[in-house]
């Protein structure tokens, strides 16, 4: 009995179909809550760098003075503890993976906010 | 909720074997020995349990006190006893199976040993800042280190 | 009687997941004896903690291991939530168990396969991983990742299953169920896993005790350690019993892995049937102050993060016991007197988590 204990996984297997899939001729598994990548609605973002403060991984960079805010993409860990802190709700987490990055590639994502009306200063720093 | 009951008996050098005897004659399973630097003293927890009752005997020591090897007792205490040896330098004397040190293979030693840094700034990712950093390393003393190698070397330690 | 020679085995081995160093001390084919080294990936993860906000470094704690990473978390936030006496709802407690039984089926389909691959047996490797994979896919869907989960934080959990969704898992799990039983009987009765470890690596109930052995090891020799016992997250409130085998062999490590499957299915439907409605975290205000030795059972076994704060922000000690550090003394012990051949199935058979182990 023991020496067919696999036969029938075995028989099962033969006329089932395989469980893998042909990636990438076939696009990967996905889900909706798959934790994909970070993204940012800059409109929103007030450069108050809470999101750089509780970053695990110290990904994110937020310079108020140039009004920027960049993400490490190899480091980010997508943990969403950015999205959580965030007071205005600009950041959010998507289930769509950043494209591989290849050498000689840069993998900071820059975010440039709109310069303020109100403060030149702000608008001569950034130009 | 659940909350376990745990109670915590101070021990010293002296009677911190004779004690340990006793939790194994009474049938306990060491689980741990567990140390933390709090200031100059250091904490050492032997925590045991019986039957999913914790008991945890506490010694304090400072800096250069030489604590007594409980591996005659417990055999397992050999691997917390040479991890706390290589992290906090403690020196634990008779220790049945002794790394002399060569157990955890950190590049600096005992890191755990050292004050903390309180403010931490990750290097820029730019190329060029992170060959600044690696220059300001290795012109840093060696004091300066062992937080730069808490934070699995990415971090940059502000002073 | 031939002379003593030293073979060192590891940190880079095929059959070695993780790099643990063993010189080997042998007689002809009998290893007289083992001296085990550590420290290869020490990443000072512990000395971390004292510059992260006690809430951040939950997704730290989930890091110390790859495999047991929720029961990481859970540890590390029962621990702050001991000291800081917040009342997790009762959802919450029951979500995590579900997502710690699932992560334990897929730590012990992955350790059952990896056993299979070190005796020589890559078939059984495939069809173990292959049903793990349907394991990983419940994890992701649920959680966003598949074996770093990022749900459970201090106070509750970050994410809700719905009920449908619940039922549709539950559903999934009776056929998964069905195939899990197929793979187990061939681990059960199969001439050449019985062949390979039967008799291997003894470790008498007494040396267990004594060598304090944890999780399946402890149970494979017969004691009957399972910290779900103490009812922390939802376990009190389910049935159960912890499983042991008399064996003291690779084999009985092996049968307490395989039946703990069956049990951890059993446990999810328990759970999944009898989940209260209700929140999911609780606001949590101010700093911890005290100290706690929390207790968990992750897949390996038992794992103790002792949590000591003094009312900042920032934990002034974090320590975490893993359970693989706990099973290197009862390692040394097995291989005493084993055969140069059952080697790896021996250091397999405890599931060594080394990067665990040195945190």
């Amino acid at each position: 009995m023991g020496l067919f204990s696999m036969t029938k996984t075995v028989l099962k297997s033969l006329f089932k179909k395989p469980a893998t899939i042909r990636y990438p001729a076939e696009p990967a598994k996905r889900f909706e809550g798959t934790r994909g990548q970070m993204e940012i609605d800059i409109d929103k973002c007030i450069f108050c760098g809470l999101c750089a403060k509780h970053c695990p991984a110290d990904a994110i960079t937020v310079n108020r003075n140039e009004r920027t805010w960049s993400i490490n993409r190899l480091w980010c860990i997508c943990c969403n503890s950015c999205a959580e802190n965030c007071n205005k709700g600009g950041i959010y987490q998507t289930n769509v993976y950043h494209p591989p990055i290849v050498a000689g590639e840069t993998d900071v994502d820059v975010y440039k906010g709109k310069p303020v009306e109100e403060k030149p200063a702000a608008e001569e720093t950034a130009a | 909720m659940h909350k376990e009951e745990q109670t915590i008996t101070e021990v010293t050098v002296e009677n911190l074997v004779s004690e340990v005897s006793k939790m194994y004659d009474e049938g306990y399973r060491l689980i741990q020995i567990g140390c933390g630097k709090y200031d100059d003293i250091f904490e050492i927890n032997y925590s045991f349990d019986k039957d999913y009752r914790f008991v945890n005997l506490r010694l304090k020591i400072t800096e250069g006190v030489v604590v007594p090897s409980i591996t005659g007792v417990y055999l397992c205490a050999f691997i917390y006893e040479n991890e706390i040896h290589d992290l906090f330098g403690v020196s634990i004397k008779d220790i049945a199976i002794d790394f002399k040190g060569n157990l955890i293979k950190t590049s600096i030693k005992n890191p755990f040993n050292t004050p903390t840094v309180t403010k931490v700034k990750a290097a820029r990712p730019a190329k060029t800042e992170n060959a600044a950093a690696a220059g300001a390393k290795a012109d840093g003393k060696t004091e300066t280190k062992p937080e730069a190698k808490a934070d699995a070397g990415s971090k940059k330690e502000e002073a | 009687m031939a002379g003593r020679i030293v073979v060192p085995f590891g940190p880079q081995h095929p059959v070695l997941p993780e790099p643990i160093h063993l010189d080997l001390v042998l007689e002809d084919e009998r290893v007289v004896e083992a001296i085990p080294s550590i420290g290869y990936v020490h990443r000072g993860l512990e000395k971390l903690v004292e510059k992260r906000d006690f809430k951040d470094f939950v997704y730290i704690a989930e890091r110390i291991c790859g495999i047991c990473s929720f029961t990481h978390s859970v540890g590390y936030c029962k621990a702050i939530e001991s000291i800081m006496d917040l009342q997790v709802p009762e959802r919450a407690q029951y979500l995590r168990t579900i997502w710690s039984e699932y992560s334990r089926l897929h730590s012990h389909l992955l350790w059952l396969g990896l056993y299979a691959d070190a005796m020589g047996f890559e078939n059984l490797f495939m069809n173990a991983w292959k049903i793990r994979e349907s394991i990983l896919d419940a994890m992701e869907e649920t959680t966003g990742g598949r074996v770093i989960q990022g749900v459970c934080k201090v106070g509750g959990v970050r994410r809700d299953i719905s009920d449908a969704k619940l039922k549709e898992m539950t559903s999934k799990l009776d056929s998964i169920g069905g195939e899990i039983e197929d793979l187990c009987h061939v681990f059960f009765d199969d001439a050449s896993v019985k062949h390979r470890s039967v008799g291997v690596g003894m470790l008498s109930k007494e040396d267990a005790h004594k060598l304090g052995a944890v999780g399946p090891v402890a149970k494979g020799s017969g004691i009957a350690l399972d910290l779900r016992q103490t009812g922390y997250s939802a376990y009190g409130s389910l049935d159960f019993k912890p499983i042991v085998e008399t064996g003291c062999d690779c084999y009985a490590r092996c049968i307490v892995r395989a039946k703990e499957l069956a049990q951890s299915v059993d446990l999810i439907k328990q759970a999944a049937a009898n989940i209260p409605a209700g929140d999911i975290e609780v606001k949590v205000k101010g700093n911890p102050d005290g100290e706690y030795f929390s207790r968990v059972e992750q897949p390996r076994g038992e794992c103790i993060h002792y949590v000591k704060a003094n009312g900042s922000k920032n934990i002034l000690r974090e320590r975490v016991r893993t359970p693989s550090s706990a099973n290197i003394p009862p390692l040394v012990k097995m291989l005493e007197g084993c055969q140069m051949a059952d080697v790896p199935v021996i250091v397999l058979s405890i599931d060594p988590c080394i990067g665990c182990a040195e945190r």
